[in-house]
């Protein structure tokens, strides 16, 4: 590979799609941070190309986990029941902000669906 | 330093307190004066300096609970004395990866983002170690959200060194789980894998560790990963401690869907019925790998270390005199794209689960004023996560989103069929190979030293490439202690087998352990237990 070829591949992710991403992603990131992130995106994916080599069958199934689940291995479903929560003011008084019951968050953008 | 209770094997400890030879606070008192011993300052999210003395020690605890571990000790010594059960691990002190939920503690994933969170629900795992009479000392520090394989991405800092020589890492994510028990501060703890964090410390810190097969023990509690590839798994000193755990801690639960209904046998039973008649396997696809290269990233072919290719071979050895047959060159073809694989599947599943870090319902919030509920949002996950989460956040979506993704995460999906496929074909019990098990090196290189790998993602992630493949595929694999190097540093092998087959590699391990009893790699004692 020449090296305006490599520099060109290791570039598959620019600065605009990666800030693109980092607004997808909500992150605020400080510009070196920015500079590390987008090298290592872009070595990692260097990596991944590895699988382009590989012949995959079209017809290959896709595991979306190893182990199959069968019906005898697969736990039934629990009946649908409502059940009281006995631990709701523990999991309340995580919330960085609250008003009495309430998660107090700041102003949430108006947003004009097209 | 001499030896004491906290040595013990597990077994050992719940006998001597069962017949009330000694009491349960005792070993708790044996285990904290360890603690104490070896542990030097405690890992925190504050500005670290890294200081000379720091390399002596383990830094293995993010939480210490010795509050609830005494209730709890005393909880055992008190049903003994009214002649009450107090379980099947009564008295065994217990460390915790923090990535599990344990209700009223910490429970901080090794992240600024849930620094402060305390849960609100214990982990069944969890529970289930407590209900038997474990005695939980305290919560143990992983890479940040058991992203890494040697424990420097965590937000609490020193990061835990390897008890063998505390300058060099102790692997990861569960590395201070592998370095706790390999020093003495828990005879037990309770880890996760999903690429090897497992088996990876385990092998770095000479303990033994269990990855069981997927959906074998329940996730409920555990703070997400990939959810499709996250196995909680023993780390004990030695093959029978890790069988009396996973009896413990298996089985169905109706709390996660995903916690298979397959009956939970009893592991220790057939634990020394030996390995004559087994077929153990060796493949030519875990001896010779595919690592980028220094400097350029491109991959190319090499041997594992040739000390732990010997101590593979070995092993084989020592179990074919013991009466197994070793099956030579069983093809594992695509070994060599679990890596590349894993990139993909694990970060877009990883991406999705760290969505809900955003400062609203718990965890760090960005304590300034902002504009509105999204700069809150930015800000939030721009400070709280640190640079392992952020980039594998920003891989998730970038191999997932339509514009740029090329087919990279069906792809993937295909290719992880193809890594199952190469353990079907080797277990089938029709098929050519026959295999018990697959017997390989957990790691291709013994541990490094801390710095030598950090930052440099890929490496990092390379040190998985033995590992990976069962998570992929779904099948247990138990990592054991096979020798030392000429550094002194633990060699661990591993042996892979069909899935929810624990029981037979429990029994393969065992073999090995016990044809190997007397020799003398087996007496010498990690460093940091020989300078405290």
């Amino acid at each position: 590979m020449t090296g305006a070829k490599r520099a060109a591949n290791q570039e598959t992710i620019s600065r605009a799609i990666f800030d693109h991403l980092v607004e997808l992603a909500a992150l605020e990131l400080t510009p070196e941070e920015g500079d590390y992130l987008r090298r290592e995106l872009n070595s990692q994916l260097k990596a991944i190309r590895e699988l382009e080599a590989i012949e995959v069958d079209p017809g290959t199934p896709i595991t979306s986990h190893g182990v199959p689940y069968t019906l005898e291995t697969s736990p039934p479903l629990r009946p649908d029941e409502a059940r009281p929560c006995a631990e709701a003011e523990e999991i309340l008084a995580q919330a960085p902000e609250t008003d009495g019951r309430y998660i107090v968050v700041p102003d949430i953008p108006h947003t004009d669906l097209e | 330093m001499t030896s004491s209770l906290c040595d013990l094997p597990a077994r050992e400890i719940v006998r001597r307190v069962r017949s009330r030879e000694c009491s349960a606070v005792d070993v708790l008192e044996a285990t904290l004066a360890r603690i104490r011993a070896v542990e030097g300052r405690s890992p925190r999210t504050s500005p670290y300096e890294p200081a000379d003395s720091d390399r002596e020690k383990v830094h293995a605890f993010i939480t210490l609970t010795d509050g609830r571990a005494r209730a709890q000790a005393e909880a055992v010594d008190r049903a003994l004395a009214a002649g009450e059960d107090p379980g099947a691990l009564a008295g065994i002190p217990l460390a915790v990866k923090d990535i599990f939920c344990v209700r009223g503690t910490l429970s901080t994933a090794g992240s600024r983002i849930l620094e402060n969170f305390v849960a609100p629900y214990t982990a069944t795992p969890v529970e289930r170690l407590e209900a038997a009479g474990a005695v939980t000392v305290g919560k143990v520090n992983l890479d940040e959200f058991t992203f890494g394989s040697s424990n420097e991405s965590s937000a609490f800092l020193p990061p835990p060194g390897n008890p063998w020589d505390p300058r060099r890492v102790p692997g990861g994510s569960s590395g201070a789980s592998a370095a706790a028990v390999a020093a003495g501060e828990a005879a037990l703890s309770l880890g996760t894998d999903t690429a090897g964090s497992i088996r990876q410390p385990a092998a770095f810190c000479g303990v033994v560790g269990l990855k069981p097969t997927y959906g074998r023990v329940s996730r409920y509690g555990l703070i997400a990963f990939a959810s499709s590839l996250d196995c909680p798994g023993p780390i004990a000193r030695d093959v029978s401690d890790a069988a009396l755990m996973l009896g413990i801690i298996a089985g169905a639960d109706p709390r996660d869907a995903t916690a298979a209904a397959v009956p939970v046998p009893d592991y220790l039973e057939n634990l020394e019925a030996g390995v004559r008649g087994l077929r153990i396997g060796l493949s030519p696809d875990y001896f010779r790998i595919q690592v980028p290269g220094p400097g350029t990233g491109e991959l190319r072919e090499q041997a594992i270390a040739p000390e732990i290719e010997a101590a593979v071979r070995r092993a084989a050895g020592v179990l074919e005199q013991a009466g197994a047959v070793v099956i030579d060159d069983v093809p594992m073809p695509n070994t060599r794209f679990g890596i590349p694989a894993y990139f993909v599947v694990s970060r877009v599943e990883a991406a999705s689960n760290l969505h809900r870090y955003d400062g609203v319902k718990y965890g760090y919030r960005y304590p300034e004023p902002v504009a509105d509920l999204r700069q809150m949002y930015r800000r939030t996950r721009g400070q709280g996560f640190g640079p392992q989460p952020k980039l594998r956040i920003l891989m998730g979506m970038y191999v997932s989103a339509e514009q740029y993704e090329k087919g990279y995460y069906q792809r993937a999906l295909r290719v992880r069929t193809l890594i199952r496929s190469d353990f079907a074909k080797a277990f089938d019990p029709s098929g050519p190979y026959r295999l018990d098990a697959l017997l390989t090196a957990t790691t291709p290189t013994t541990a490094f030293e801390l710095g030598a790998v950090y930052g440099d993602s890929v490496l990092m992630q390379y040190a998985d490439l033995l590992t990976v493949p069962a998570d992929h595929a779904g099948v247990p694999g138990l990592s054991i202690p096979a020798g030392l190097d000429s550094a002194g540093l633990p060699i661990g092998v591993q042996f892979l087998g069909p899935d929810f087959s624990e029981g037979m590699l429990l029994r393969i391990a065992r073999a090995y352990e016990m044809a190997t009893e007397g020799e003398a790699w087996r007496m010498a004692r990690p460093r940091v237990l020989e300078i405290a």
